[in-house]
């Protein structure tokens, strides 16, 4: 099997870089026929790289313990689901995955184009193919999976193998960690689509819109698929981590932060090239640092350079990886400088009370955050190089500086809609904001005398309510604007205004689960906790609840001994129900763990933990009042469902695609008739 | 410069002077210096309110519970060894057993406790546990 996975690597290097000469020489020479050899030797490393990954999970399933990555991260009781996830458990492993995933996503991108944009294609897949080479470099020689442990004897090296593997990291013996991997990758790895399609547009020139709407899908999807892991591994970090929250600026997770915001930033300054030719630098800019962000996420995450307590072991190629980044980044500066005169503008700011003004804050609101956020998670790096002492910044100075940011662009979100192109009146203005601002100063002195007087969940809540009062606002008047024209009912006047334009409407939504996710966050303000150790019979009261110990029982299964703790819950007096939080011991790597309870409602959370045992037999609970939690989820779901809408062709997209298309067909027939005369 | 872009850019300044006061003071407020146990225990009076983190490895058996929630440990590294009093809220980490890779955020104590507020250790996947007996294969 571990041969078929080594020639395959071998296979790809050589069809990769095939891919990038032909490709390149086929551009440079008008030679179709060498470009188009240059797709087929890429879709074949697509194969390969199948072939590669199939036998390393092959490994993985027979417990075939001889090789190292396979005695490292699986053992034989563990379920087929997660001997399967092993394949992305650890380094060497899920860069293998990656590879796969980049030659899928090459793949599709050559099936679908492959009758358009045929000037950009020979250096799109020049640029995959040398990405892909790079992995393949990685895979094979630096970080090679199917690496055997052996055994030095008299007779040489033979095979050895353990009785059994390590196992997986219980920790990651959940759903949504074992998940959580391959839809973070899908997120990373397929932003190098519209990032291939930059460096094509950089170098031939054509430097339009086009670019960008063959690449506008790709890039949801991206973005989709990264706030989707993201909001994954929170959710995970909450129920199963058991320290009562969900994001903790760990350098790992700001990995994944960094390429979602310039990728938001992005997803927003595209509209204003589309529609006016503005923002062209800053459009090839934030496209490159977010593909660069997403190398640097993952070199980060697998490098140690910080000190993490998810990182993996440190490796030797950190070298190999900055230098590629680097490499990377130098070819895309010297790209953007080379082609400056075709970036200009091809309009100009009218006012800063426009919409383009305010696309413009949205950019630097979103590139200062992630400056920030990188900032601080290379601080320990950055501080021992300017003050020669290495030093960390902790989760409060991220908070302290990204959350008025967050304000702001919260603000912006409300705000960015309602502005007219070039310049808003001061009629339109006084139409469009005088509702919503009445409500949230409404909402903001409502909390006020209500008792609420934490500043930031105070303004949180206020312009929460402003902007969606201007979600709705554009809704109602999409809807009542449609019912006058066409009649109908008021219901299927607002499902056909978003069916029309998905992409604007479908936006809305996505923007009104973002402020979800904001209230959720504000509701952190208001948290408390509170520890006991608890005999049978005794309780702790915390806000209006109490929980009263009932008893721990104990059991085991296959793959670990569990003590559990059953917990009756009252409020205000009256029983809510019983809870039993969990703790797991593993038997094949020693660690334990902590299962999670929750009483759950839409007002707030309470966070069960059965920390630990104390020496005299009593249980150590702690438990967690956490309010308005679960906003942050429901918001992540309505943020889904939005990007969803904007996923689906627009009827007016259809339109305007019908309309190109036989447009085209036209144009092909006259070609054909002159041809023929 | 046109006035529109003048003013775009003054915004854009405004902000980003408001940006950069607030990442000073936090990063005054925040700060923790990565120390080595060595370094730690021969700070001597300069450790007085210094916020520091420091490294090393769960020495054998060291870890105790004390009344209200308190726990005490070893940590040691490269042969030197560091009385860890973890006072913080947070039951600790399950990942902190004998032998783990632990990192405590904290001040050091006159009489040389080292006083933790938060303490971190290594996931399991870090751990390199030798392998149970295993075989040789004959091909």
């Amino acid at each position: 099997m571990h041969h078929l996975g080594n020639f395959s690597l071998m296979a790809i290097v050589v069809l990769a870089a095939y891919a990038v000469i032909a490709s390149l020489l086929g551009a440079r020479r008008g030679l179709p026929g060498l470009t188009k050899s240059g797709e087929r030797a890429l879709l074949a490393c697509t194969a390969f790289s199948t072939a590669a990954c199939f036998s390393l999970v092959a490994l993985l399933l027979k417990s075939d313990f001889r090789f190292e990555y396979v005695a490292s991260y699986s053992n034989r009781d563990l379920p087929f689901f997660y001997k399967l996830a092993s394949l992305w458990a650890g380094n060497n492993g899920s860069l293998l995955f990656w590879a796969w995933l980049l030659l899928l996503f090459s793949g599709i991108a050559i099936l679908t184009n492959r009758n358009k944009n045929r000037e950009l294609m020979p250096y799109v897949v020049a640029t995959l193919g040398a990405i892909a080479l790079f992995f393949t470099y990685l895979n094979y020689w630096v970080c090679n999976p199917f690496v055997e442990l052996g055994v030095t004897t008299a007779g040489g090296v033979q095979s050895w193998a353990p009785v059994d593997g390590r196992g997986l990291n219980p920790l990651l013996q959940h759903p949504l960690m074992a998940i959580h991997p391959p839809i973070l990758y899908t997120g990373y790895v397929a932003f190098v689509v519209p990032f291939a399609f930059c460096i094509a547009a950089l170098v031939t020139g054509r430097l339009g819109a086009e670019w960008i709407t063959s690449t506008r899908r790709w890039t949801l999807v991206s973005w989709f698929f990264l706030g989707t892991g993201l909001i994954l591994g929170g959710r995970w970090a909450y129920v199963e981590l058991g320290w009562g929250g969900y994001w903790a600026w760990d350098p790992v997770e700001n990995a994944a932060l960094l390429p979602w915001l310039t990728g938001t930033a992005y997803l927003h300054s595209v509209m204003i090239q589309e529609r006016k030719g503005m923002l062209k630098i800053w459009n090839v800019s934030l496209v490159a640092i977010t593909y660069l962000l997403c190398i640097f996420g993952t070199f980060l995450t697998r490098s140690g350079v910080v000190s993490s307590v998810h990182a993996f072991a440190e490796s030797d190629f950190a070298q190999t990886f900055l230098f590629f980044i680097i490499a990377a980044a130098g070819l895309c500066a010297a790209l953007i400088l080379y082609r400056l005169p075709e970036l200009k503008s091809e309009n100009e700011l009218d006012s800063m009370v426009s919409r383009e003004s305010g696309f413009l804050y949205n950019n630097l609101l979103f590139l200062v955050a992630s400056f920030a956020v990188l900032w601080g998670t290379l601080y320990p790096v950055l501080s021992e190089v300017l003050h020669g002492e290495k030093a960390t910044v902790g989760p409060a100075w991220f908070n302290k500086v990204n959350i008025p940011i967050g304000l702001a662009l919260l603000a912006l979100t409300g705000i960015g809609p309602l502005l007219a192109w070039r310049k808003s009146s001061l009629e339109s203005l006084k139409r469009n904001f005088t509702g919503p601002l009445v409500l949230g100063i409404v909402a903001a002195v409502a909390l006020f005398a209500l008792g609420i007087r934490h500043l930031y969940a105070l303004m949180t809540f206020a312009l929460s309510a402003f902007v969606l009062a201007t979600i709705v606002q554009e809704f109602h008047k999409g809807a009542r604007a449609r019912q006058k024209h066409r009649g109908g009912s008021y219901t299927a006047a607002l499902v056909d205004l978003t069916l029309v334009n998905t992409r604007r409407y479908g936006g809305y939504i996505v923007h009104f689960g973002m402020v979800l996710i904001f209230i959720g966050i504000a509701g952190t303000a208001f948290d408390t906790d509170m520890k006991a150790d608890l005999s049978p019979g005794e309780a702790l009261s915390i806000r209006d609840y109490k929980v009263e110990l009932l008893g721990v029982e104990s059991g085991k299964t296959p793959n670990y001994e569990w003590l559990s703790a059953s917990l009756e819950i009252s409020k205000n007096g009256k029983v809510v129900g019983v809870y039993a939080p969990q703790k797991h011991y593993y038997f094949a790597s020693g660690q334990p763990t902590s299962e999670v309870r929750r009483h759950a409602t839409f007002t707030e959370d309470l966070y069960l933990v059965f920390a630990s045992v104390t020496d005299d037999d009593k249980a150590t609970i702690q438990v967690f009042v956490k309010p308005l939690v679960r906003w942050v989820w429901l918001g992540a779901i309505v943020m889904f469902l939005g990007t969803c809408v904007t996923l689906v062709p627009g009827k007016r997209e259809l339109k305007a695609v019908r309309k190109t298309k036989s447009e085209q067909r036209a144009a092909a027939e006259r070609k054909k008739r002159y041809e023929v005369a | 410069m046109k006035t529109k872009n003048l003013k775009f850019v003054a915004g854009s300044a405004a902000i980003l002077l408001a940006v950069l006061a607030l990442a000073i003071s936090g990063t005054e407020e925040t700060k923790a210096y990565y120390q080595t146990v060595p370094e730690v225990k021969a700070m001597g009076a300069k450790a007085e309110g210094r916020r520091v983190r420091v490294a090393g490895n769960v020495v054998v058996g060291s870890i105790e519970r004390q009344e209200e929630g308190v726990v005490t440990f070893d940590i040691e590294y490269e042969g030197d060894t560091l009385p860890v009093r973890y006072v913080g809220r947070a039951p600790l980490p399950d990942t902190l057993v004998d032998r783990a890779q632990a990192v405590a955020e904290g001040t050091m104590r006159p009489e040389g406790t080292f006083e933790a507020t938060l303490v971190q250790a290594k996931c399991a996947s870090k751990y390199e546990a030798a392998y149970e007996e295993g075989s040789t294969v004959v091909e």
